[in-house]
């Protein structure tokens, strides 16, 4: 039995119904995880991994 | 051997450990590396290169989610590879059994140890929301490539 924290406590994960999504493109790796209990979302977690990033170029002035 | 004119490739990792003041600096309490913290933003917010400090304007709320976010875990410091000096958290930075019900895209990591806060780099990705979950940031590899913050 695995328990799934809810807004309405833990839950047995057989009792709800899982769905799963995601991103990837050139800035991010998106996944998330759902769970319903009928019409309603009781969780919903989410793990970006960033592939963008910030980048700063430094000049030195030609004189 | 000729002489080239060129930014000093050293320079970029000093810059980011503190070691240049060309203008008015601090007096630094210490040589100990800042803390850094992550905080999270509303669609709707505005965050982005003009900031100069945190901001609770536009700070997601929510369930277990305090404002300024969560410290950074940052075991690795700067690093030069090849011409390029890059730094990147060497955790995951993850926001625990949270509830933010309002749409959010965005990351700010900031100096939580200077006096005003100030913000070091804006992060972007799909809007999300989270319910009785984990988000969590997972960080690119550390190199002059993929590192998160890099001064090329």
């Amino acid at each position: 039995m695995k328990l799934i924290n809810t807004i309405k406590g833990e839950m047995d994960e057989s009792l709800l119904e899982k769905r799963t999504g995601e991103i990837d493109d050139d800035n991010e790796f998106t996944q998330w995880i759902e769970y319903w209990l009928e019409d309603e979302l009781v969780h919903r977690s989410v793990h970006v991994q960033l592939k963008k990033n910030v980048v700063t170029d430094s000049v030195a002035a030609l004189f | 051997m000729a002489n080239t004119q060129n930014f000093c490739n050293q320079a970029k990792v000093d810059i980011m450990n503190g070691l240049h003041a060309m203008g008015t600096s601090v007096a630094r309490a210490g040589t100990t590396k800042d803390d850094y913290y992550a905080a999270l933003y509303l669609v709707s917010a505005t965050r982005g290169a003009g900031d100069t400090v945190y901001n609770t304007s536009g700070e997601v709320s929510g369930t277990n989610y305090n404002p300024g976010g969560v410290i950074i875990t940052t075991a690795t410091g700067p690093t030069l590879t090849s011409t390029t000096a890059h730094f990147t958290p060497s955790e995951s930075i993850v926001f625990s059994n949270v509830t933010l019900a309002v749409a959010f895209d965005a990351v700010l990591i900031y100096n939580n140890t200077s006096a005003t806060k100030l913000a070091l780099s804006v992060h972007t990705f799909g809007s999300q929301t989270v319910t009785a979950g984990d988000f969590t940031l997972t960080m690119p590899t550390d190199d002059d490539a993929t590192g998160l913050i890099r001064i090329a």
